[in-house]
């Protein structure tokens, strides 16, 4: 009898399961609430404020989200996740969508049964020495101890990088990027290397940042972006294009200063489109009309996310460079919304 | 004239000891300046000390307290005290001090964790404290329903049903214990748990509907800060204890069953880093885990500790039993007292005391411990000090946060060494 109530019990959680991971958008809408995994602490990207609110370029897209499905950019849920528990966490359904400035690799997308849905950061590997050095170049850094963060890309574009250029180098693991800026100052090391976003972050928190240079060279390709789990197109839809909208609204001049306005008087078809004043592409997607408006409306457009947290006002102080529209020399470009 | 010899006709006052060895004097002397070695060395010391001091002290006092940024700080230190002198950012401390200690908890409900830690204070008196009347034992039995309940909130019935899951099973066993004692002590311990698995959501479900009495629900995202390495370390250390003495008790048994699962379970934990232990928790968890189930992480965090720390209690048990004479034994049996009164009355309390300093050593090593779970993305207090340096306000300031971390875990390592001291002594009754 015991036996027979445990493994019904067992094939009932397991049918309650199995519809759960069916519809995730039906989830997260009888839940009330988007759960987004994103990182315990990246300057820029993601961090919780004095109140608890978490705030940041990747917490801005989750929010976005949250704005296109439900109408409120508030109605969603940080989950803090580390760079080793973040894809079982995505892929155990503890998360909908991880924001977690991920570089998308074909082992992750494929290997690991993920969807990246786009790129929200164009990042690279870069350089910082202090400027005492007189160093100019990535390739005078012959015999340079650089301080560097274990079990990462990075470890391994490094060591390309000093092998192509037939120079040697001796590394100086770390563990976290605060350590790795004390080490720097501490003069444990010459250069630190890490994404160039990071470093341009590091920089700014230094008592003297203008005694540093960020060297021109960038080693690698880390596209940055959120991604959700393989099996559910429909959800991976919405995912990838409340980023397009994103971007788009950028591109077509559309800011959460005049969205309402534009909502309401524009003749351009293709921003009608997007903003749900005419045709029908929120109900394709299964959310309502004025999803777009609703999660431009959250932090504002891709431009304005960016400004607001990493941008050249901010003490990140990151240049648009690769992020920004095709039409400005970037690669940010969302494909029509027709 | 008739020799004279000198004769003291009256005893002569003591005199005062010379000044060189008493009072601070005397001191200095006795225990700086022993000998030209210890002099030699007291000497480098001072300077050691001085030189340590006098970097410390400006950075910690000369600092600032009030500040929205750590470029704010820096331009008031530099205000203050000159460019070039480096002190210490407090300000930090002072705007994220309620996350520090609270976490994510909403503030107005600020007050539940608050009562909770006062009540647990309360609920530990009477088993730190033999003079306290003894029904104080009561509520400390409570405690950790209530506790819980205050903590994570929610309905009421919650923690009275779960209550009542024990009193299920104390009268299953009760009631059969005349039948039949192997079927009383399966009844007592399966009913329960099939009330708690199957028949307790629904009940509690009813009841609430009937009568909603209830907090407002906290998740346990929202923990973080010293209240979370308060909670898992306490109950942790709650836990560890009982479980602790079964496992060292199982390990001498004569049952061969239970002798083995015990020195494996002992062994296998001891064998295994804390770390691997809670990345099981915390990522292999859930591919065991049908998708979509909630485990909560903390309880799972809370479930691990306790083993480990469980393992290591028994082995240092072990020990204690190990040191009592064999006489004891004998003694115990010769009274005609069975194992459980022989283990409970002679045995136990003379183990236990033996044990006590390697016992309260586990528990000051779990509650650091604690710590660690900031690897696997609980916001405890060195978690949160990655976070709030993620912050663009206070990005770089790194020795202020950790400086207070430290002292915070300082004083409750310290008051943990310093009560098991007071228990030895009050405890040192023979041998010695």
């Amino acid at each position: 009898m015991t036996k027979k109530v445990f493994w019904g019990a067992l094939a009932a959680a397991g049918a309650a399961a199995s519809i759960a991971s069916a519809d995730t958008l039906e989830d997260v809408k009888a839940r009330g609430e988007l759960i987004c995994g994103t990182s315990t602490g990246l300057a820029g990207f993601s961090a919780p404020d004095a109140n608890g609110r978490y705030e940041g370029f990747d917490v801005a897209y989750c929010r976005a989200l949250a704005g296109a499905i439900f109408g409120d950019p508030d109605a969603v849920e940080f989950k803090p996740l580390t760079t080793t528990n973040r894809f079982s966490a995505l892929s155990a359904g503890e998360v909908d969508v991880l924001a977690r400035n991920t570089t998308w690799t074909l082992t992750r997308d494929v290997d690991l049964k993920n969807t990246f849905i786009g790129v929200n950061y164009y990042d690279g590997q870069g350089f910082m020495v202090p400027k005492e050095l007189g160093v100019t170049s990535a390739r005078e850094l012959d015999g340079a101890t650089v301080c560097i963060q274990t079990g990462t890309t990075t470890e391994l574009n490094l060591a390309d990088f000093f092998r192509a250029n037939n120079i040697s180098y001796e590394p100086v693991p770390i563990e976290t990027n605060a350590e790795a800026q004390q080490q720097y100052l501490a003069g444990a090391c010459d250069v630190y290397t890490t994404d160039a976003s990071g470093l341009a972050a590091t920089r700014a928190s230094f008592e003297a940042p203008g005694e540093h240079v960020i060297l021109p060279e960038i080693i690698s390709k880390e596209p940055l972006g959120p991604l959700v789990r393989h099996g559910d197109d429909h959800w991976a839809d919405i995912a990838r294009w409340t980023l397009n909208a994103l971007i788009a609204a950028e591109e077509l001049g559309v800011t959460s200063a005049n969205i309402d306005e534009l909502a309401a008087s524009t003749e351009n078809p293709e921003i009608a489109r997007l903003l749900g004043t005419e045709g029908n592409l929120g109900e394709m997607l299964g959310l309502s009309q004025d999803w777009a408006m609703n999660a431009v409306k959250a932090e504002g457009n891709y431009g304005e996310i960016f400004e607001k947290y990493i941008g050249e006002g901010t003490p990140i102080g990151l240049a648009r460079g690769l992020n920004a529209q095709w039409t400005e020399g970037g690669l940010m470009y969302a494909p029509p919304f027709r | 004239m008739e020799f004279q010899p000198f004769v003291r006709t009256r005893m002569l006052d003591a005199k005062p000891a010379p000044v060189t060895s008493v009072g601070p004097a005397g001191w200095i002397r006795r225990n700086l300046f022993d000998g030209p070695l210890n002099a030699a060395m007291t000497l480098v010391m001072a300077f050691v000390i001085f030189l340590l001091l006098s970097h410390l002290l400006p950075w910690v006092f000369l600092s600032v307290w009030h500040a929205e940024s750590l470029a704010e700080c820096r331009e008031i230190i530099d205000q203050r005290y000159g460019t070039g002198h480096s002190g210490a950012c407090w300000a930090v401390i002072h705007e994220r001090f309620f996350q520090l200690v609270y976490g994510f908890y909403p503030p107005e409900l600020y007050w539940r964790p608050n009562l909770t830690f006062i009540l647990m204070l309360g609920a530990l008196a009477p088993i730190l404290f033999t003079q306290l009347p003894r029904k104080m034992m009561v509520f400390s039995a409570l405690f950790p329903f209530l506790g819980a309940w205050l903590l994570w909130g929610g309905s009421v019935w919650q923690p009275v049903l779960v209550l009542a899951g024990f009193g299920i099973g104390f009268a299953a066993w009760t009631a059969l214990a005349k039948v039949n004692g192997i079927l009383a002590i399966a009844a007592g311990l399966i009913l329960p748990v099939l009330w708690w698995v199957f028949a307790m959501e629904p009940v509690v479900n009813g009841l609430h509907a009937v009568i909603p009495l209830g907090l407002e629900p906290v998740d346990s995202t929202q923990f973080g800060g010293f209240m979370v390495s308060v909670v898992i370390g306490v109950t942790a250390i709650t836990l560890s204890l009982p479980l602790g003495i079964m496992l060292a008790l199982g390990r001498q048994t004569d049952l061969f069953i239970v002798r083995t699962v015990s020195i494996g379970f002992i062994e296998f934990i001891r064998g295994v880093p804390l770390i691997t232990l809670l990345f099981v928790a915390s990522t292999l968890l859930n591919y065991f885990m049908p998708p979509g189930t909630n485990f909560d992480l903390i309880v799972r965090v809370i479930i691990m500790a306790t083993l480990f720390s469980a393992a290591y209690i028994a082995e240092v048990i072990r020990g204690g039993l190990a040191a009592l004479p064999k006489g004891q034994y004998e003694a115990a049996d010769s009274l005609g007292l069975d194992y459980w009164q022989a283990q409970r009355l002679i045995i136990m309390p003379q183990a236990l005391k033996i044990a006590i300093p390697g016992i309260v050593s586990t528990f000051i090593g779990l509650f650091k411990d604690t710590t660690l779970v900031s690897i696997i993305g609980i916001l405890d207090p060195i978690g949160l000090s990655n976070a709030i340096r993620a912050d663009s306000a206070w990005q770089g300031i790194y020795w202020e946060l950790f400086a207070f971390i430290g002292f915070v875990f300082f004083i409750f390592c310290f008051s943990m060494s310093r009560y098991s001291m007071y228990l030895e002594r009050k405890l040192n009754t023979g041998h010695r």
